[in-house]
């Protein structure tokens, strides 16, 4: 019992008064445990990590740094602030009073988001378990374990949800999220990104950029929800996801950085003849990472999209900057394949079933920004080579372009054709090979950096770049 | 009256039945020695008709087509197949039943025939296993919910995969505000025996049940993990093989396609098949089906059997019957009254009636016997007003006798004259068609005589006038100078009633006696779904199946009736 106390679980959610949810916790809280030692993170259980815990919702009291076991780390279950006399800002029930609890009629699509959503969390923490034996430096190291710690905090947050407002059936969804494995035949993670091996730092970085930026649109879009807890769960997850972008955008950017100084070094301004990946590579761990990223937002012409939204459950992103709140009259023009394959025709589609491309379309615009920063860095070192986004077309696995091939800029392709130009667009195995094959030895020595990347601009919380962000147990 | 419409607002392609398993878009028929493999692999631009997608492994009548083709196939070309496993070629998705846009974009005429049809086909799964030894395994490798789990409850055993994701459902009422209709309801309490209250709770939860509770609550028999799960079930279909008997008489054939010859003769359509005859007056909204008796000599051992193939007086002549009835089904809505006549030598078709009961011995002569017991009920089933008129040149005898006694009523021609009309009964007629409520067609006609039927047994000579009617087994005999007149005004009078009440009325009266699963799942069942159908909850405006998909939520009436 001891270990389900306010002071072990930082909260805001009075935990120590509500014994309904201590129950559900009490059950819950040890597989969690077993499931971060026997799935977290590799060969570091025991160490100390310069990390952030969130100890309360106040200013102060979010970003907390300490050196910390990570099974010891405290998960904490956090709800923003409620708003006062809080509306539902769209859909059918517009203006209405939010739900504090969850209305009967709408339990199971309630219970399908939120499932849905907390089974990425620990996805990412299996995704990346061995990382660790492979980082570029202790700062990489630690903001690894940072993401992992937070993830696990996520999948914490949509644990309360469920144990809280679903019942017995919410408690055995929570217990579910702890049995998926990624990438296990038996018992997969719910959506395809995330049953995908993250095998080495670049794909990391990719990740961090482009997959954690779904959660930021998925997150943002629930912030909005007429079920008040979940709204205000996943506003205090968004300053978390944050953090877990700048990693994906700085990490890239030192790439980038690194293999400009190769090229320069190398005659032909070969980076790869230098030990560096080179931009080519890069871009097509660009195209990667974005395609299977737009999958996981779902069908571009959804029914779900629609009933969502039409209930009050999920909106758009930051639903106010948008002036119709019923979204009933409207269309959106989407490019449908059309019946022969031979191409695409636009399709006017009622704009509450078009949702999902609607988040999609905003995720597209914000993943820009971070190539427009690359490019940049390339434009100044006089480098030509500009990262591009391929169409929303290429390399689908799910939605109205699933089953078809285009090219990244979004022209339709023969299946011989693809096959023979897939290569030049995506990660090959040897591509594959290359990089893991230049992270081989894990850089443990404060300050150091791994030979294919640049360091950082300034270390954590203001320490210095050879702090000991991570303290080894063995060395 | 006129009619107020025609079935359909456009002209559309009539529906046809035959197929091939080498032309099958949507189902993967594979054989591993007694094992069959029917894979649901559903090509979803092909559906039937415009304006849907058939997603995720849903099905339109065009699949189902497909599905009773298979089963049929497997019946007469392999009986070598005593087990059936059937799986899906999706990853993740075994079937997500009947596709919702095309129940929503159908009329009501042909979500009823389309639900109909479905129905009769799962039966057949089960009348396969229960006269065929042909046992249906479903294997659920993904999401089996509405009619993609009632297609596994059409199978003897259900085996779901268990990988924390795959699930049994009936969401149909949850979200669509109808019901599971395809006989899911009634196979879960009746044939599955769930218990009702968890029944209850499994039928409203539209995520569904997934592992061991779906095994600990009766839905399936139990639960593998994916990575176990192929070789389990192929372990199953094995256990089901090793315990089967092989069936003896001789070797398969190749079911021959049945294609009339269609003639439009100005007002009248002629479908020409070589037993069978349709002919639809377009203008009285009448058909009149035809079936003509053998000729040739009937097949007196099982190399006889084999060499007539597909030519088999009974074989041949009853899927033509069952193709016409199809037709007038799906392409004919408006025809209200089928008169049912045949024409041939008595003799004849005494004469192959028992020939097949002498071939019972071979599982060919039993399956043509099982053939016929199903084209029968489908007669049974057709929702329309059936009379039969026996006129000179009939032979209306054994099996052809239950043509006239499926017949909501039936005219006899009195006449004393050489070639005077008669009735005849043979073997057949005592068990071999069974209707769906388990009784002989003249079991349930003399259901207040069980003894009656005991004493027709002796009946070795055809019957005159007088004695069909003193037997009970016409309706009437009007002689020759009221015939026209009787037979012409009943059919006239008949056609001016409502469709919908005939409807209603026909079926209450032709099913008497025992309920069986088969009798719920056509009256209970099929009779709430085309209730529910017809309801502003589902199909009005604003109903859940309109709504379907569609930018807003459904309203719904909450007065409860």
């Amino acid at each position: 019992m001891s270990h389900i106390s306010s002071e072990r679980i930082p909260n805001n959610v009075d935990l120590g008064g509500d014994r309904k949810l201590q129950r559900a916790l009490e059950e819950w809280q040890p597989r969690f445990i077993d499931w971060w030692k026997e799935m977290g993170p590799e060969g570091f259980q025991e160490d100390q990590i310069y990390l952030r815990t969130a100890i309360s919702v106040e200013a102060d009291g979010w970003a907390h740094f300490d050196y910390v076991k990570m099974p010891d780390y405290r998960w904490g279950i956090f709800l923003a602030e409620p708003t006062k006399d809080r509306t539902i800002g769209f859909g059918d029930n517009y203006g209405k009073p939010v739900w504090d609890s969850v209305p009967g009629e709408h339990r199971n699509a309630l219970r399908r988001l939120i499932v849905t959503q907390g089974d990425t969390e620990p996805a990412s923490v299996e995704q990346q378990r061995l990382l660790g034996l492979t980082c570029p430096s202790l700062y990489d190291l630690r903001n690894l374990f940072q993401v992992n710690v937070e993830e696990g905090r996520h999948l914490w947050a949509m644990v309360y949800l469920l144990q809280s407002y679903f019942g017995r059936d919410g408690r055995e969804e929570a217990e579910a999220l702890l049995e998926r494995r990624s990438g296990n035949e038996d018992k997969p993670r719910i959506l395809g990104a995330f049953n995908e091996p993250c095998r080495h730092w670049l794909s990391f970085f990719m990740f961090t950029y482009f997959t954690d930026r779904d959660g930021k649109y998925q997150l943002l879009a629930l912030a909005e929800s007429g079920f008040d807890a979940l709204a205000r769960t996943t506003r205090f997850m968004l300053t978390e996801e944050a953090h877990h972008m700048f990693v994906g955008e700085t990490g890239i950017g030192r790439i980038v950085e690194r293999t400009i100084e190769l090229m320069k070094q190398n005659a032909n301004g070969d980076a790869r003849a230098e030990g560096g990946i080179d931009l080519g590579t890069m871009q097509k761990y660009v195209n990667l990472w974005y395609s299977v990223s737009l999958d996981l937002f779902g069908s571009e012409i959804s029914s779900n999209a629609a009933s969502y939204f039409a209930s009050g459950l999920k909106a758009r992103a930051k639903e106010d900057r948008y002036a119709d709140h019923l979204a009933l009259e409207s269309t959106m023009l989407l490019d449908v394949p059309n019946a022969d394959k031979t191409g695409c025709e636009p399709q006017e589609v009622a704009l509450r079933n078009a949702m999902n491309e609607v988040l999609r379309g905003e995720y597209v615009e914000d993943s820009q920004r971070g190539m427009d920063k690359w490019n940049r860095q390339l434009e100044g070192a006089g480098v030509p080579f500009r990262f591009t986004l391929p169409s929303k077309r290429f390399h689908r696995a799910s939605g109205i372009y699933a089953g078809l091939h285009f090219d990244p800029d979004g022209t339709i392709l023969s299946s011989a054709e693809w096959d023979a130009k897939k290569d030049g667009w995506l990660p090959t195995e040897g591509d594959e090979v290359f990089v893991s094959g230049l992270m081989q030895r894990p850089i443990y020595e404060p300050g150091q950096m791994a030979h294919w990347i640049a360091p950082p601009a300034r270390g954590i919380k203001g320490r210095p770049l050879d702090f000991e962000y991570v303290k080894r147990q063995d060395g | 009256m006129k009619a107020m419409e025609s079935a359909t607002s456009q002209p559309q392609e009539p529906v046809r039945f035959g197929t091939h398993p080498s032309r099958y878009h949507h189902w993967k028929l594979s054989f591993d020695g007694s094992v069959a493999r029917l894979v649901m692999a559903v090509d979803d631009q092909h559906a039937l008709r415009d304006g849907y997608v058939l997603k995720l492994n849903s099905y339109d009548l065009g699949v189902d087509i497909e599905l009773a083709d298979a089963v049929q196939r497997l019946r007469f070309e392999h009986p070598e197949v005593h087990a059936i496993v059937v799986s899906s070629g999706t990853d993740n998705c075994f079937c997500a039943g009947a596709n919702i846009y095309m129940l929503g974009s159908s009329t009501h005429a042909f979500k009823v025939n389309f639900c109909k049809f479905t129905n009769e086909t799962r039966l057949y799964l089960e009348d396969a296993f229960s006269h065929s030894g042909q046992t249906y395994v479903a294997a659920l490798n993904g999401v089996a919910s509405g009619g993609g789990y009632e297609l596994a409850l059409a199978c003897e055993e259900i085996y779901l995969q268990d990988d924390a994701s795959s699930a049994v459902s009936f969401p149909e009422t949850p979200l669509l505000a109808v019901l599971p209709g395809t006989g899911g309801l009634t196979r879960l309490v009746d044939k599955r025996k769930v218990r009702r209250d968890l029944a209850d709770v499994f039928s409203t939860l539209a995520e569904g049940v997934r592992g061991k509770r779906a095994k600990d609550w009766g839905l399936v028999e139990d639960v593998f993990p994916k990575s176990k799960f192929e070789a389990e079930v192929k372990k199953r279909a094995a256990a089901i093989v090793a315990a089967a008997s092989p069936k003896t008489g001789g070797p398969a054939f190749e079911l021959a396609q049945v294609v009339p010859e269609r003639r439009d003769e100005g007002g009248k359509l002629v479908s020409l098949y070589r037993h069978v005859e349709l002919t639809i007056d377009t203008v009285h909204r009448l058909a009149t089906l035809l079936v003509r008796g053998p000729t040739g000599a009937a097949p007196k051992s099982s190399e006889e059997l084999r060499s007539q193939g597909n030519d088999t007086w009974h074989l041949r002549a009853f899927r033509e019957l069952d193709d016409a009835l199809l037709d007038l089904r799906f392409n004919h809505p408006t025809v209200g009254l089928i008169v049912l006549k045949t024409a041939g030598d008595p003799a004849k078709v005494r004469e192959h009636d028992e020939a097949l009961i002498e071939l019972q011995k071979d599982w060919l002569g039993r399956e043509i016997l099982f053939h016929t017991a199903r084209v029968l009920r489908r007669l049974d089933l057709t929702a329309r007003s059936l009379f039969a008129t026996i006129e000179p040149g009939s032979c209306f005898v054994g099996s052809l006798f239950e043509i006239s006694i499926a017949a909501d009523r039936s005219y006899l021609l009195a006449s004393d004259a050489e070639n005077a009309p008669k009735l005849g009964l043979s073997a057949v007629n005592f068990g071999s068609f069974p209707m769906s409520n388990g009784l002989t067609r003249l079991q349930t006609r003399f259901l207040a005589k069980p003894a009656h039927v005991d004493a027709l047994r002796a009946c070795e000579d055809l019957l005159d006038h007088e004695e069909a009617l003193r037997l009970g087994l016409v309706t009437f005999a009007p002689d020759d100078i009221d015939w026209e007149d009787d037979v012409r005004i009943a059919i006239e009078e008949r056609a001016s009633l409502s469709p919908d009440a005939l409807t209603g009325m026909e079926a209450n009266l032709r099913f008497a006696g025992p309920e069986t699963m088969e009798t719920k799942i056509f009256a209970r069942l099929s009779a709430w779904q085309n209730w529910i159908f017809q309801r502003p909850n589902a199909v009005g405006e604003r109903g859940a199946l309109t709504m379907y998909g569609r930018p807003e939520r459904p309203e719904f009436d909450w007065r409860r009736t």
